[in-house]
């Protein structure tokens, strides 16, 4: 099998097991872990919002670098179109629907979490805020 | 010498025109060959050094600075770029081997020069050569907003990304 197949292979296997509904992929165990956390820290947590991940994506914080208040400062005011770095990267679309290879490796989405939560609000994420947010992008 | 009477003379000096252009343009051809750097071969380097900025190609620094930008990725250029160490130390490993003075020699020699391995400079911008390259390009051009970066080369290198740094 050629490279080329295989790569084709994968990216469809991995289409599926991320669309694939009531099938648990590393995206849901993702957001499984983050609910528990949610939890631990607030007894009073009954899920996440979407509203609010939407929320906490198009809020401007102003917390953190300058020369970016808020997500939509690199990722751009529509979840479904690509965003732009300060120094000219491209950054695919956040929407799982047009980014379906998205969130899938929990290891990375954990390492932007980390660096872009400091980047904006001056601090890391709580696990509330990052459930929020996935739930709202796995919509989108 | 006598030329003979019917000989083209108007064809025969538009020849040697059009030889001496390409002469020119050849010699312009080989001198771009300076301005080509091998890009990023290794996914893991170029996924976790692409994803906020290009790729940059390990020849355009020595070993040492790489060397030491990797060492301090909490503070990079202000930025957070901190990685699992295991990661950061294969990133580290890839760079220094193909830097301009290790494997990436041959591409970096016009670039590196005057640049000592002991001062080990972060920003390919500051090198001295890329200073004289790029004086002639006005402020307003650098703070136009496709550009707002000295670090966004793509903006005006279109195949800066293949490697290819002319105009």
């Amino acid at each position: 099998m050629n490279p080329l197949t295989l790569s084709h292979v994968l990216a469809a296997v991995l289409a599926l097991s991320v669309s694939g509904a009531g099938i648990a992929g590393p995206r849901e165990d993702q957001l499984a872990a983050y609910a528990a956390a949610a939890k631990a820290a607030n007894p009073a947590f009954a899920g996440f919002s979407a509203a609010r991940g939407k929320t906490l994506h198009t809020q401007s914080f102003g917390l953190g670098k300058p020369d970016t208040p808020a997500c939509t400062s690199c990722h751009g005011n529509d979840p479904r179109g690509a965003g732009r770095t300060p120094a000219g990267k491209t950054v695919e679309a956040m929407a799982l629907s047009v980014s379906p290879t998205r969130y899938v490796d929990p290891a990375k989405v954990e390492k932007w979490f980390k660096r872009n939560c400091n980047e904006v609000l001056g601090r890391e994420c709580n696990a509330q805020e990052k459930g929020d947010w996935l739930t709202f992008m796995a919509g989108q | 010498m006598k030329l003979p009477r019917n000989f083209p003379l108007r064809p025969f000096a538009l020849g040697l025109v059009a030889v001496a252009f390409s002469a020119i343009l050849f010699g312009r051809a080989q001198a771009g060959g300076s301005h080509y750097f091998p890009p990023v071969a290794d996914p893991l380097v170029k996924e976790e050094c692409g994803s906020c900025h290009l790729a940059f190609a390990p020849s355009m620094l020595p070993a040492s600075s790489w060397q030491r930008m990797m060492a301090n990725l909490k503070d990079h250029f202000g930025d957070d770029a901190s990685l699992e160490p295991d990661v950061a130390a294969k990133i580290a490993d890839y760079l220094v081997s193909n830097a301009g003075d290790r494997g990436g020699q041959r591409y970096s020699d016009k670039l590196l020069r005057g640049v000592s391995a002991g001062n080990a400079p972060l920003r390919i911008t500051e090198l001295p050569k890329w200073v004289r390259e790029h004086r002639k390009v006005p402020d307003w051009e650098w703070k136009h907003k496709e550009v707002r970066t000295r670090a966004n080369c793509t903006a005006c290198h279109v195949d800066a990304a293949k490697g290819y740094y002319d105009e």
